[in-house]
């Protein structure tokens, strides 16, 4: 079944489209192969009396009968996903067909990218591939490439980049991998400080620690106890050491291509966001990180799921990022911030005066939390709605809270504003969104 | 207040023109309310009075009550909704006690949406639903007239067109 199948793709392009398809790298079947194995376990693990009564009854004989069917029907489902997968790019649009019996195809229109990241989980790095997996705007499904050779998966993404940014389709080709600008690289060892400072690290640890000795010595049931000290002890584990090794030798960098983004020790991650696609930038400062002046900078891109822009960082060295992320823009300092009418704390006592508020020419910026501050920044050219509410007790004290929705389906709110400079607010935000937009880069970048 | 024949709105930079709901939304939320509370105490009375005896049935009386109270809120609700169209965007505001008022630049929608359900079509009503690209973006007009809601999607989508900018 597999042949007239081929026959057919292969006979059609010539007269269609001139366009040549590539396949996926030979290694591709091979991820999969493990599905089978992964299955047994779980169903061992979730019943495990089953499991022990069914393994007595196991002879070698049927062991191998098992092992000569499940083998080649994993090998053939492997093989023909990958010879079914097929993709191709053209002048304005990315196309990846998939599918043995129901077959899809998805049209990635290069303008509208959000985002290219190369990744290379540890195996593949062994095996010499990578995976390229593209961020577009309303998709659920992410699209990806998996797996591509190493070389070829950069070859890829500097052609898409490149054509996504307007160059003429038959110079994309020569146009290469842009030139990339180091802007900040964080130590290891301020990594590792940071996470010892974090409150969420430790909590999950002594999560861990107490919960199941007091699980023990309330139940004496050691399935219950084993339920919970698995994953809690993984939730620990993810927060410490998973952190660690997933954001090791985090490196921002600046291209014409926009914002490289690298890290990773065992899983390397190569993330390039295209300039002008970043909505909101959040810098977020713990409480424990003040006295050494670190933060932390988060950042929202439509489509996208990585939101660490830089893990930890000195907040000058931080501020200049920022500065090249959103061009033109200066974080606004504590000063610049105006807080919320004194009345204001008959609504949030106490925390009231964590809230701030800035407007500059290129910036709404929201600031909020008392002992973790927050810090949004929002373009106005990205503003895609802005609201006003205000709640009962709230008009009692002649206070409102002004939402501002950006496409990366965020809302940064400021609240507690005085209800008339609210109201002045919203309509004078809808304006700057307006024309914010005139000065901001047209989607072809370099065009 | 002014029902939507909406023709005659000048659009100015200005202070806005704002334009509530016609009536019929609030005619056919009354009915609704009517309807399906005035089954429920007669269904609680005969019930109550059937098994406990009279006394009791006077519960039923709780529904009737409630429909009271909502035929008061339905009112108010109805005369916060407003809208505006201004010479950029697009201006909602409603509520009675949480107030929202939402402010759209036409540059920013993606899709202008009419629907109109069974209910709704039975009562020649029409609701109009503006999406950007940020889906917090609540911008719903409901209960037009259908031929406000059309004169209302065509306006948008041609304004939306000539000042289109993306994400």
């Amino acid at each position: 079944m597999t042949t007239p199948g081929v026959d057919d793709a292969v006979a059609e392009k010539p007269e269609k489209e001139p366009v040549s398809e590539r396949r996926l790298h030979p290694i591709t079947p091979l991820r999969r192969a493990w599905a089978p194995v992964a299955v047994v376990i779980g169903w061992a693990v979730h019943d495990p009396d089953q499991a022990q009564r069914q393994l007595t009854r196991l002879t070698t004989t049927t062991l191998l009968i098992a092992l000569a069917v499940v083998v080649p029907a994993a090998a053939l489902y492997g093989f023909l996903t990958w010879w079914f997968t097929h993709f191709a790019v053209t002048d304005t649009e990315l196309r990846i067909r998939t599918g043995l019996l129901f077959r899809r195809t998805a049209h990635i229109r290069l303008e509208r990218i959000q985002a290219i990241d190369v990744t290379q989980p540890l195996l593949a790095r062994v095996a010499g591939v990578a995976k390229l997996r593209l961020d577009v705007v309303g998709t659920d499904k992410k699209d990806e490439l998996a797996f591509l050779g190493e070389d070829e998966a950069r070859a890829l993404r500097a052609e898409l980049l490149a054509r996504a940014a307007g160059f003429a389709p038959e110079t994309a080709h020569e146009v290469g991998e842009a030139p990339a600008r180091e802007l900040l690289r964080t130590p290891p060892r301020d990594l590792a400080l940071s996470l010892v400072l974090t409150g969420a690290t430790w909590g999950a640890l002594v999560a861990a620690l107490v919960v199941p000795p007091l699980l023990w010595w309330a139940t004496h049931s050691l399935w219950t106890v084993l339920a919970t000290a698995v994953p809690l002890l993984g939730a620990a584990g993810a927060s410490s050491v998973g952190r660690f090794v997933s954001e090791y030798d985090w490196t921002v960098g600046e291209s014409p291509d926009g914002l490289r983004i690298d890290h990773g020790l065992l899983d390397r991650t190569h993330e390039t966001v295209p300039p002008g696609r970043v909505q909101t930038v959040r810098i977020v400062e713990p409480l424990l990180w003040r006295r050494r002046g670190w933060v932390r900078v988060e950042l929202d891109v439509a489509g996208s799921s990585n939101s660490v822009l830089v893990p930890v960082a000195p907040r000058e060295a931080a501020e200049a990022v920022v500065a090249r992320v959103l061009p033109g823009v200066t974080v606004p300092p504590l000063s610049a911030l105006a807080r919320p009418p004194r009345r204001a704390r008959r609504c949030v006592p106490l925390w009231w005066r964590g809230h701030g508020l800035a407007v500059t020419d290129a910036v709404f910026a929201s600031r909020q939390g008392l002992l973790r501050r927050s810090l949004a920044l929002v373009p106005h050219a990205k503003v895609q709605s802005v609201r006003v509410t205000q709640g009962p007790w709230e008009r009692l004290w002649r206070v409102a809270d002004v939402h501002v929705d950006t496409g990366a389906n965020k809302t940064v709110t400021a609240r507690l504003r005085d209800a008339q400079e609210a109201a002045e607010l919203l309509g004078a935000q809808a304006e700057r969104s307006r024309t914010g937009r005139k000065g901001a880069r047209p989607d072809r970048w370099m065009v | 207040m002014e029902t939507g024949s909406g023709q005659d709105t000048e659009v100015t930079g200005g202070e806005p023109v704002w334009i509530g709901l016609p009536p019929g939304l609030l005619r056919m939320r009354r009915m609704l309310l009517v309807v399906w509370l005035g089954l429920l105490a007669v269904g609680l009375g005969l019930l109550l009075g059937l098994l406990c005896g009279p006394f009791w049935a006077a519960f039923a009386l709780l529904p009737l009550a409630l429909a009271g109270w909502g035929w008061v809120v339905l009112g108010r609700n109805w005369r916060s909704w407003r809208y505006a169209e201004r010479a950029n965007d697009l201006l909602i505001s409603r509520g009675v006690l949480w107030r929202e008022e939402t402010v759209v630049p036409y540059g920013r929608m993606q899709l202008v949406e009419v629907t109109s359900g069974p209910v709704e079509r039975h009562f020649g009503l029409a609701s109009v639903q503006l999406h950007t690209a940020a889906a917090a973006t609540d911008a719903t007009i409901p209960g037009l007239d259908p031929a406000e809601a059309e004169r209302l999607r065509d306006r948008l989508t041609e304004l939306g067109e000539a000042r289109s900018a993306g994400l």
